[in-house]
């Protein structure tokens, strides 16, 4: 079966971000940006599906800036097949993207749809089941377990109190959480070959998609900073603080 | 102008989150209806209607609706939430997972996790891990939201009289099935709703050291958390890991043993009142955001810590 992955070009996740002066958004000039943890182990969920026999064929796509042509050559090299860019510079709402991703579902037709459960940018945490509701399919969110059993695909799913097992029909979306797999490394031959792969490029208006969103952001701030604490020098002292002084215990 | 709070639940009791997103429902300004999908739920239902500031329950009883799936429930919520300015959730695992289905199905943007309310169309929420705070406007007709816990008190659970009403909706959509659940037990408090959390890291070194913590804890009242190196080490389950792809806490009291502080740790509980670090490591990030901290090997400290308390 064919698998669509969707990938996000976000910063780094080990950079700490900062606010611009002005408050108009985080600073993203000249900061290292990665694929979204998440969606390299959406990547790898599939890259294993295809080394099973259960994919024939990968398909990634990313929905950003021409620079997100990099992360999708990573996952080429990870072992996706080929490639598809919607190339937009606005910064667009997870509506927008499940709308695009609807377009590319239904050119591509694949039977199993993985991406990340959230992109840890804009922690939103809403694409794969709005996708799910435009395209009617059933949804396995925060997947630590996948398998596909003929027509349908069970999804262990993390939960606030443990673990739960869903069935559904494919075709299905499955997002993935932290514990589904451990996302392998390219290795430098694989970047290589990965070059010649195919990566078509569009746009959201070739694809029909309006990407007008109804929710705007005002402003971006620092949080509240932390005033500093102390270094206690034993745990007496330790216990006598969170007792009298800030009352705690 | 009215509002629906779509209620958290296991059919039997009320989830506490629900409180929660009441006290946001009411910062919004309106009546508030709080609907109960579910399948056997009338006891929840009834509690529902005892929660101080509801006016109306909404009871759709039906054994599609009983695990939630988004598949069945999110057309049941749409098309309710068409009556409304404002469609609520908890922002636990539940309510993320059918709300957006529930948003695109209006065809409107949702916010997520908001932890607070400007007005009634301008929220407040984290991004980048809880390194920024963006204020953000919705012009959308129905305003779909998932509301931060930790972000308002919670609502009385007692004082309310509301009326219970039946609905129905479609059922079950057909294209999913619930298989089967696995939940952890415990006898100390839920994480979230925990005023003091003790957690613990890889410097715990194994999960049978984390009896240390679990006897701390227990003198305490506490309940216990984890880092995410501590759950990918197998030393606890994974519902016991508190960050940004984790539990939110913000306890009165968190006390991070043998935790480094990386950011998305830090983004699951930096809003605690009071932090505590013990770790060995002087350097560890943790000490930038504890107010106190105690630079010692946490095989003693721990120990004697829960001898003095």
């Amino acid at each position: 079966m064919k698998v669509l992955v969707a990938v996000k070009r976000v910063v780094d996740y080990n950079v700490k971000v900062r606010v611009k002066a002005d408050n108009s958004g985080v600073d993203l000039a000249n900061v290292k940006m990665s694929m979204n943890p998440f969606c390299e182990i959406a990547v790898e969920e599939a890259v294993r599906l295809k080394e099973k026999g259960v994919a024939t064929e990968i398909v990634v796509v990313s929905i950003g800036p021409n620079t997100a042509q990099e992360q999708l050559r990573t996952a080429l090299a990870l072992g996706a097949d080929r490639a598809i860019l919607v190339e937009s510079n606005d910064e667009l709402n997870s509506l927008a993207v499940a709308k695009v991703l609807k377009a590319v579902v239904e050119k591509e037709q694949p039977q199993l749809v993985i991406m990340g459960k959230q992109s840890i940018d804009s922690d939103n945490n809403q694409t794969g089941q709005m996708l799910g509701a435009l395209t009617g399919m059933p949804q396995g969110t925060f997947a630590s377990k996948v398998e596909v059993t003929g027509d349908k695909v069970n999804v262990t799913r993390e939960i606030d109190g443990g673990l739960q097992t869903v069935a559904l029909n494919l075709p299905a979306i499955v997002t993935t959480d932290l514990r589904l797999n451990e996302p392998r490394y390219a290795s430098l031959p694989n970047i290589m070959k990965a070059k010649k792969k195919p990566l078509d490029v569009v746009t959201p208006d070739a694809l029909g998609v309006s990407t007008a969103s109804s929710v705007k952001t005002l402003k971006v701030e620092a949080p509240a900073a932390r005033s500093a604490g102390i270094k206690v020098k034993s745990v007496a002292e330790l216990v006598e603080k969170l007792k009298n002084e800030a009352k705690v215990i | 102008m009215a509002i629906l709070v779509v209620a958290e639940h296991n059919n039997a009791t009320l989830g506490a989150a629900t409180l929660n997103t009441v006290t946001a429902a009411q910062k919004i300004g309106g009546d508030i209806h709080v609907l109960v999908a579910g399948a056997g739920c009338g006891a929840v239902a009834e509690a529902a209607a005892k929660v101080a500031g509801v006016s109306k329950v909404l009871v759709a009883d039906n054994a599609a609706y009983a695990n939630q799936l988004p598949e069945n429930v999110a057309p049941l919520i749409a098309e309710l939430g068409k009556g409304y300015s404002h469609v609520l959730a908890a922002a636990t695992t539940n309510g993320k997972n059918f709300l957006p289905r529930v948003a695109a199905l209006l065809d409107v943007d949702q916010i997520s996790e908001i932890i607070a309310v400007e007005s009634a169309d301008t929220f407040k929420r984290p991004i980048y891990a809880g390194n920024a705070i963006a204020t953000v406007q919705s012009s959308a007709a129905v305003k779909v939201i998932t509301v931060r816990g930790t972000g308002f008190d919670a609502a009385a659970a007692e004082g309310g009289s509301a009326a219970v009403e039946q609905v129905s909706g479609a059922g079950d959509a057909g294209k999913s099935a619930f298989v089967g659940e696995e939940l952890a037990k415990s006898d100390r408090p839920e994480l979230t709703a925990a005023k003091i959390v003790v957690s613990g890291g890889r410097g715990m070194q194994n999960g049978d050291n984390f009896k240390l913590l679990y006897s701390l804890a227990d003198k305490l009242g506490a309940a216990v958390g984890a880092s995410r190196a501590a759950v990918d080490a197998g030393f606890v389950p994974n519902d016991m890991q508190v960050g940004q792809t984790g539990k939110i806490v913000a306890p009165q009291l968190y006390v991070a043993v043998g935790i480094s502080g990386a950011i998305q740790h830090l983004a699951g509980m930096k809003d605690s009142k009071v932090i505590v670090a013990i770790n060995k490591d002087e350097e560890a990030p943790i000490f930038q955001v504890a107010d106190y901290g105690l630079v010692a090997d946490l095989f003693e400290a721990v120990p004697e810590l829960e001898n003095l308390v």
